[in-house]
C-alpha cells in the first residue's frame, strides 16, 4: 500500500507553494479585497505560464497532461494561498466540462486558452435562492439561443466563456436540462457584478437575451454531466479547502504561541489547546478523506461518487471549523479588518456553497452509500 | 497513490490468507463479525478458551506476535507484514483482545528492560497466550496524572536487596485473569514526582497481591482494583534503573503507537444498517434528510479514521514510524460511538430503552454501546489528555504550567483544604 502522494507530486506541490508565496502573499489577496480589480491578473498570467491552470489538460490542448493527483496537489496550494483568481470556475469547472463533454472543435477552441490563462471560463448554474434542482433551471434554450438570468455566477464578470445549464424541454424534468457553451463577448449577454461575502473572488449575475449558444454534450444530458463534473470538482475543491483549513490552523497555532495573556502564552491554556487540537482533528480527517477522493478521481474508480462526497463533506466541515476558530483564537484582533483571519472565514463559507451546500452533499453521500448497499445485497 | 501490495507483500498476504483459511475457527466467524463494540461474547463457547486456543495455534505455526524476534516467540516480521496479518485475520482478531496489553505493552517493555534469561522464560508463553499479562499503572491518585502515583516500593531492611510493595492500583484491565503484570511504583518520594519512580514485573500470584473486580457503571467487571500489602519482590524483577520508571513507561507507550492500522470502530456501519431498516415519521430513516445529515458527519469521521490508518500504514511501509498524530483515533472514535449509540436509540424511540437482545433492534448492541462508551472516552488517556498530546506533540504548543513540577513528591498538596 502506498496511500501517499509521490515524491514528484509533492515536489510539484512545493513548487506551487513557492510560486504562490512569492506572487500571492496576503497583501496580494488584500489588494483584490480592497481594490477595484475583480482578480489578480498578473498572478493569473503567472499561474498559466507555470502550467498550473492546465495540469490535467492533455498536451495537445496546451496543458501539462498530468493526472488528477497532480491537480489535487496544486489545488491545495491555491486554497492555502487564498489565491484571488478564477481557478475554481475556470480550471475546476469550465475546463472539466470541456474535457468531459466538449466536441473536438470546442476543445481546440477553448482548452489551450483556458490552460494558459489567456481566457477565463465559468459555469452558470443557480437562478434563484435555494438549492438548485432541475425544476429551478429555467433559462431557456431554443434555436441555438439562450434567454434568462443566472443569479450568481462565480467569475461571470471576468469570464470569456461560460458553460450554461439551460432548459431545452419545458417543465421540471432533469432530462430537459442541457449544457451550452456561450461566448460571453457575444451578443445578448449582460454581466452585472454582484457583491458577495468574499470579495476576493468575483461574482456576477449573467442575463442572456437571445444569446448565441452552442450545445455542449448531448441534449438532455446536462443534469447527468453536471453531476459527473461536480464529483470531480468536489475532490479538487476539497483540496482547496484542506489547504485553507491547514493554513487557518497554522495561523491560530502561531498566534497562540505568540500572544501573551495572564502572564503566559495563550497556547498554554487548555481551552485554547483543545480548540486547536479539535481543529487539527477535523483537518486531518478531511485530508485523509481527500486522499481517498484523489485516489478514486485519479484512477476513475467506481467509488468516485461516494469518495467525492466524503471528501467534500469532510473538507467543508474542516475549513469552516478551522476558519471560524482561527478568529476565536485571535480574540478581538481576529475580528479586525487588518488581520487576515476574516479572509479565511470568508473563503471557507464561499467554498462551502460553490458546488452546492453541505447538506446537499451529506444527502448525496448517504444516498450513494445506500445505492451501493442495495447493489451489494 | 495506490492500494496494491508490493510483490513481496502480496506473496506474504497469500501465505497468511492460506494459513488463516486452513486454521481459523470458522464456525465462530459469523458471531465474531457481529460481536461489535461491546466486547466479545460468544453464545456456546467460553471466549477465553477459544481465544487461548487460537493464540496457541498461531504461536505453534509461527504467527503469534509477528513483530517480536523469533527467539522470544515472534516471527521477526516487518511492521508492514504485521499490518497485513491484521487485515487478513479480520474478525478473528477480536479474539486477541485478552492479549493486547501483554503483547502490545508488557512484552515490549520486558524486551527492552528484562534480562536475557527472563526474556526467554517469560516472553514465549506470553506470545503463545498461555500466560496473560496486565499493566499495573493507574491509581486512585494517579490517572491522567499518572506520575502522581503513590504505590510505594521500599528496600527490605534485611539486606536482601528485595523490594517491599505497598499500595493500590485501579482500572487494571484483566488483572483477574492475568498471570503476570508490570508495575510502576514510587521508590523515592523526596524528589519531584517523575524522578522517583521505578518499574517492576511480578506474578499476580505473589503473596500480598489482592485483586478485587470493580463493578462498572455498565454492570460489567472488566477492570480491577489491585491491592499490594507487603508484597516482596526480588531486585531481579526490577525493569530499568531505580528512579527510571517514568522513562520505562514511556517506552511502553511508544511501542503501542506501532500497533496502529486496525482502525477503531465508531459504530457507523451498524448505525447505517439500522437506518436502512427502521422507520421514522418520514419513512425509512436512511431517507430522512435530517437523519442523513447526521449520518454523513459520522460517515466521514469513520472513513477519515480508516484512511488515516492507511496513511500511517504507508508511513510504516516506507520505514517511517507513525507519530503522535495517530492519537486522533480514539478521540474521534470514542465520542462518535457515544453519539451514535444515543442517536440509534433516538431512532428506536420508546423501545430504545430495551436491552433484551430478543426484544430490541440490532440485538441490544446499541444499548450496550451506550452504556460502555463513556469508558472509551476515559480509558487509556482521556479525551482531554489526548487533546493535550495533539496540542503539545503535534502542534508544538507549550505544556501546561505544572505547579508540582520541581516540588518533591512528598510536599505536593493532596487536598483542596
Amino acid at each position: 500500500m502506498d496511500f501517499e502522494f509521490s515524491e514528484d507530486q509533492k515536489q510539484l506541490g512545493a513548487e506551487a507553494r513557492r510560486f504562490l508565496a512569492a506572487k500571492c502573499p496576503p497583501a496580494a489577496v488584500r489588494t483584490v479585497l480592497e481594490g477595484p480589480q475583480a482578480y489578480d491578473a498578473a498572478l493569473w498570467k503567472g499561474l498559466g505560464e507555470m502550467g498550473f491552470l492546465g495540469v490535467v489538460v492533455p498536451e495537445q490542448y496546451g496543458g501539462l497532461g498530468l493526472g488528477y493527483l497532480e491537480a489535487c496537489v496544486v489545488a491545495e496550494e491555491m486554497g492555502r494561498a487564498l489565491a484571488p483568481v478564477p481557478f475554481s470556475s475556470s480550471v475546476l469547472l469550465a475546463t472539466e466540462f470541456l474535457l468531459t463533454a466538449g466536441s473536438e472543435a470546442q476543445k481546440q477552441a477553448w482548452l489551450p486558452k483556458l490552460a494558459s490563462g489567456a481566457a477565463i471560463g465559468c459555469f452558470a448554474f443557480a437562478e434563484a435562492t435555494g438549492a438548485v434542482s432541475p425544476k429551478t433551471l429555467q433559462v431557456a434554450a431554443a434555436s441555438g439561443k439562450l434567454t434568462g438570468t443566472k443569479l450568481v455566477v462565480a467569475d461571470g464578470d471576468i469570464a470569456d466563456v461560460a458553460i450554461v445549464a439551460a432548459r431545452t424541454a419545458p417543465g421540471s424534468d432533469a432530462r430537459g436540462v442541457s449544457l451550452f457553451l456561450v461566448d460571453l463577448k457575444g451578443l445578448g449577454v449582460t454581466k452585472t457584478p454582484v457583491d458577495t461575502i468574499d470579495p476576493t473572488r468575483s461574482h456576477a449575475t449573467l442575463t442572456f437575451k437571445d444569446a448565441p449558444a452552442e450545445p455542449l454534450g448531448e441534449a438532455g444530458d446536462g443534469w447527468r454531466l453536471i453531476g459527473e463534473v461536480f464529483d470531480r470538482a468536489a475532490v479538487l475543491t476539497a483540496f482547496e479547502q484542506i489547504g485553507g483549513a491547514d493554513r487557518a490552523l497554522e495561523m491560530a497555532r502561531d498566534y497562540a504561541l505568540e500572544r501573551m495573556a495572564f502572564g503566559r502564552q495563550i497556547g498554554s491554556f487548555q481551552a485554547i489547546k483543545h480548540m486547536l487540537a479539535d481543529m487539527y482533528v477535523s483537518a486531518a480527517l478531511a485530508r485523509s478523506n481527500g486522499y481517498y477522493g484523489a485516489w478514486a478521481l485519479s484512477t476513475g474508480a467506481a467509488e468516485l461518487p461516494e469518495a467525492a462526497a466524503s471528501a467534500r463533506v469532510a473538507a467543508t466541515q474542516a475549513f469552516q471549523h478551522c476558519a471560524k476558530n482561527n478568529i476565536q483564537v485571535h480574540g478581538g484582533m481576529g475580528f479586525t479588518w487588518a488581520f487576515d483571519c476574516h479572509l479565511f472565514y470568508r473563503r471557507s463559507n464561499l467554498l462551502a456553497l460553490n458546488l452546492g451546500s453541505l447538506s446537499q452533499w451529506q444527502d448525496a453521500l448517504i444516498q450513494r452509500m445506500r445505492e451501493r448497499n442495495v447493489q451489494a445485497a | 497513490m495506490n492500494f496494491d501490495d508490493t510483490p513481496e507483500e502480496a506473496a506474504f498476504r497469500t501465505q497468511v490468507r492460506a494459513w488463516i483459511d486452513a486454521n481459523a475457527p470458522k464456525e465462530l466467524r459469523a458471531e465474531l463479525e457481529t460481536a461489535g463494540f461491546a466486547g466479545v461474547s460468544l453464545s456456546d463457547v467460553d471466549p477465553m478458551a477459544v481465544a487461548k486456543a487460537w493464540q496457541k495455534r498461531k504461536f505453534d505455526a509461527g504467527w503469534a506476535c509477528l513483530h517480536w524476534p523469533k527467539e522470544y516467540g515472534g516471527r521477526g516480521a516487518t511492521p508492514i507484514e504485521r499490518v497485513i496479518w491484521g487485515q487478513e485475520e479480520g474478525p478473528y482478531s477480536a479474539l486477541a483482545g485478552t492479549f493486547i496489553i501483554g503483547h502490545g505493552m508488557c512484552g515490549p517493555t520486558m524486551m527492552a528492560f528484562a534480562s536475557e534469561e527472563q526474556k526467554r522464560q517469560y516472553l514465549p508463553p506470553l506470545a503463545a497466550g498461555e500466560e496473560i499479562w496486565c499493566q499495573l499503572f493507574s491509581e486512585p491518585a494517579g490517572g491522567s496524572d499518572l506520575a502522581g502515583l503513590r504505590t510505594r516500593a521500599e528496600r527490605a531492611t534485611d539486606g536482601s536487596g528485595d523490594w517491599i510493595i505497598n499500595g493500590q492500583k485501579i482500572w487494571t484491565s484483566g488483572a483477574h485473569y492475568s498471570d503476570y503484570g508490570i508495575l510502576i511504583t514510587r521508590t523515592d518520594p523526596t524528589v519531584p514526582k517523575h524522578k522517583g519512580l521505578t518499574m517492576f514485573f511480578l506474578s499476580m500470584k505473589t503473596p500480598g497481591v489482592e485483586i478485587r473486580p470493580i463493578k462498572q457503571a455498565n454492570g460489567d467487571s472488566g477492570f480491577n482494583e489491585v491491592y499490594f500489602t507487603d508484597v516482596r519482590l526480588p531486585d531481579a524483577q526490577r525493569l530499568g534503573a531505580v528512579g527510571d520508571g517514568w522513562k520505562v513507561s514511556l517506552t511502553t507507550l511508544m511501542n503501542e503507537r506501532l500497533s496502529i492500522g486496525s482502525g477503531m470502530s465508531t459504530g457507523f456501519p451498524e448505525l447505517f444498517d439500522l437506518c436502512c431498516r427502521i422507520e421514522t415519521a418520514n419513512g425509512l430513516a436512511v431517507d430522512d434528510p435530517a437523519v442523513r445529515q447526521k449520518l454523513a458527519t459520522w460517515a466521514v469521521r469513520t472513513t477519515g479514521l480508516k484512511y488515516n490508518g492507511f496513511r500511517a500504514i504507508s508511513a510504516i511501509s516506507r520505514g517511517q514510524t507513525p507519530g503522535p498524530e495517530n492519537s486522533i483515533g480514539k478521540l474521534v472514535a470514542g465520542s462518535s460511538m457515544q453519539e451514535i449509540a444515543m442517536f440509534a436509540e433516538e431512532l428506536m424511540a420508546q423501545a430504545g430503552i430495551l436491552t433484551d437482545p430478543e426484544l430490541t433492534a440490532a440485538s441490544g448492541r446499541f444499548q450496550r454501546m451506550l452504556l460502555r462508551s463513556p469508558a472509551t472516552r476515559v480509558e487509556g488517556g482521556t479525551d482531554e489528555i489526548l487533546r493535550n498530546i495533539i496540542a503539545e506533540r503535534v502542534l508544538g504548543l507549550p505544556g501546561d504550567i505544572r505547579v508540582d513540577k520541581d516540588v518533591p513528591f512528598n510536599q505536593i498538596p493532596t487536598s483542596a483544604r
